[in-house]
């Protein structure tokens, strides 16, 4: 293999680190406390408030019901808007990012659902507010049901970075497109989903690691 | 001190929540009726307002509740699953608000005080749970040191707040560890120390000891004993174990379907409950019920030929006294002992008895006017005819 070659596809690794990582942070900057909110504005919850749970529970499920390929064609004005251009990694990092948000927030909600009341309830008892709850009580308590849904949300970004990769992304999924499929060359087609492959497993290891660390049941 | 007056709470249940949006803006329209009608519009009055709602989906889980625990007593309110125990003593630090009547804990009204007022009160309310609830992602100390940070309180100074309860608790080697390495005797220990680290004045215990086996129950009891007399801080605690009435309550209510139908002195409710359901319960509790073949033998109605069964029970100075054997001197009547028993109820001595008294009836009678007389308390649970 030429070094022309290895140079592609090193810079495709990383265009793909890049993309991940970039609407990872950014979805769980923007899932989390939205999976709170979808959490604590519960009826009955400590900021209980029924009606904004609802909008906010239809929101999160349009943004999880719409494909992800047709999400990043429709929003495509919207990209341009933010990052000026509809091409390249920067651009697919819109489409990923939206994409996930929604994904982060239900398994956060999910992650905080598993806190048995109780331990709220006795916060409650000591005269906490719902800010100080959320901070000592819900996150912490949820830390590894978090990390978990966090764990997943970056392997589903790897691959859809690959199909944002497809429609000129860059990065591994444009690569293997572009050489692997329309060239026809099944060694880069092979390369890259075995780089793929690798990565998806180094997440979850990463992911799994955190959790133990974390968990104290 | 807490004293709850006239508290109420019902529930109303959720799948209903329109029909009763729908009846509740029906009663509010008639109101405005009736203003605009003039007295003698001859319409029947509308009595429907303040009947009560025999409605399925309204639970009264608390009913008129009154209750004063004074500064420095341990009063406990024992009552089958479901009475509205836990209702009560939430409604104490108003993690359930009353839907009417008035809490005040040491001279505040709970129920007016504005979110952030509450908050401040309930540093001085501490509370402890039947399933610890302590957090998992904290270890002992953290777990002790929770409250103090919720009060804003630095770190320097919660370090010296939580060692000497670490110390008190009899926690100071376990203070690195997590509640998931510890015992469910040790969880309560830290969750005990957590309720005392803001210094309260108060303590709610809501089946503190109901996951415990009894020898834990009994050390977490005695903990909680020595704490009221160290600190003279008052305690409520609810249960539905006689035991933990017994061993550390000086006051105890009975509470039964949201009410409570009966309040006594612990010494006095174990010598001679008022209610069916008190009674019952110190039945189960001193496993002492007459033989079965017995019961199967019980009349209710004396007749000619039969002699009563009775459950004596006794204390202080009776105990101590041959009474039995001046009975069978003095009113000439015999004792058949079936089943006897001497528990001591914190200082006082009490003693129990199920007894035959053979004799004519009129005998019998003058015998148990004379066991009364003597401050025996005397229940007759039925007459058994006579087998020669
Ligand atoms: N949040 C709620 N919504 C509706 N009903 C409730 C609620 N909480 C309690 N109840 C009802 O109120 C009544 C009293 O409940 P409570 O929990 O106070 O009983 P308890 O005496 O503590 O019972 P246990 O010994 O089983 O804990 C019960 O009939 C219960 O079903
Ligand atoms: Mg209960």
């Amino acid at each position: 293999m030429s070094s022309a070659m290895i140079d592609l596809i090193l810079q495709a690794t990383l265009d793909t680190l890049y993309m991940v990582g970039v609407s990872g942070i950014l979805s769980a900057l923007l899932g989390v406390p939205l999976g709170v909110m979808l959490y604590v504005t519960r009826p009955r919850q400590i900021l209980a408030r029924p009606a904004l749970n609802q909008v906010l529970g239809i929101v999160t499920n349009i943004g999880r019901s719409v494909p992800f390929i047709i999400l990043m064609v429709a929003i495509i004005p919207f990209t341009r808007m933010i990052v000026g251009t509809s091409i390249g990694t920067n651009a697919a990092i819109v489409p990923l990012t939206i994409a996930a948000i929604p994904f982060v927030a239900r398994l956060v909600e999910g992650a905080l659902n598993e806190i048995p009341p109780g331990l709220v309830e006795a916060a409650q008892s000591m005269g906490a507010t719902p800010g100080q709850i959320i901070a000592k009580v819900l996150l912490p308590e949820a830390r590894g049901g978090i990390i978990t849904g966090l764990t997943i949300t970056v392997v589903t970004l790897v691959s859809y970075s690959a199909m944002a990769g497809a429609v000129g992304g860059g990065g591994l999924g444009d690569l293997g497109i572009r050489y692997g499929y329309n060239r026809f060359n099944p060694t880069i087609m092979l390369i890259t989903v075995a780089i793929l492959v690798v990565m998806v497993q180094g997440f979850q290891s990463l992911g799994d690691y955190l959790v133990r660390k974390s968990d104290r049941k | 001190m807490i004293t709850l007056r006239n508290v109420s709470k019902t529930y109303h249940l959720r799948n209903r929540r329109k029909d009763q949006r729908k009846s509740r803006l029906a009663e509010e329209a008639t109101p405005s009726l009736k203003a605009g009608s003039t007295a003698s519009s001859g319409l029947p009055d509308d009595g429907g307002m303040d009947r009560p709602k025999a409605d399925a989906n309204v639970i009264v889980a608390l009913k008129n509740v009154d209750l004063h625990v004074p500064q420095g007593s341990i009063h406990g309110v024992i009552g089958l699953s479901g009475a509205g125990k836990s209702t009560l003593i939430r409604c104490v630090n108003l993690l359930e608000r009353p839907s009417s009547g008035s809490v005040v804990v040491d001279g505040q009204e709970m129920t007016r005080l504005s979110s952030s007022d509450l908050n401040q009160a309930r540093h001085r309310i501490g509370m402890i749970f039947q399933h610890f609830n302590l957090l998992t992602s904290r270890n002992v100390f953290d777990n002790v040191a929770l409250p103090l940070e919720l009060m804003g309180m630095k770190r320097a100074e919660i370090r010296e707040r939580v060692m000497p309860l670490l110390d008190l608790t009899g926690l100071a080697d376990k203070t690195r560890q997590y509640p998931a390495q510890l015992s469910g005797g040790q969880k309560q220990r830290v969750a005990i120390a957590r309720a005392l680290a803001s210094k309260p004045r108060v303590l709610l215990c809501d089946e503190a000891t109901s996951a415990l086996d009894p020898q834990t129950t009994g050390s977490i009891l005695e903990l909680l004993r020595d704490i009221n007399q160290q600190l003279g801080l008052t305690i409520l605690l609810i249960t539905h174990e006689m035991e933990v009435v017994k061993s550390i309550c000086h006051r105890v209510s009975l509470i039964s379907g949201g009410e409570l139908v009966e309040e006594a002195d612990v010494g006095d409710f174990f010598t001679a409950p008022r209610t069916r359901l008190g009674r019952e319960f110190l039945n189960d509790f001193l496993q002492l019920e007459p033989p079965k073949a017995l019961v199967e033998r019980l009349e209710a109605k004396a007749g000619a030929n039969t002699h009563p069964v009775v459950r004596l029970a006794f204390s202080g100075d009776a105990v101590s006294t041959p009474l039995i054997s001046r009975l069978a001197r003095e009113c000439e009547v015999d004792v058949s002992i079936l089943q006897a028993k001497v528990e001591s109820i914190q200082e006082r001595t009490l003693g129990l008895m199920i007894a035959e008294l053979l004799g004519p009836a009129e005998k019998t009678r003058q015998a148990i006017d004379y066991l009364e007389a003597h401050d025996l308390h005397v229940e007759v649970l039925g007459h058994v005819q006579r087998d020669d």
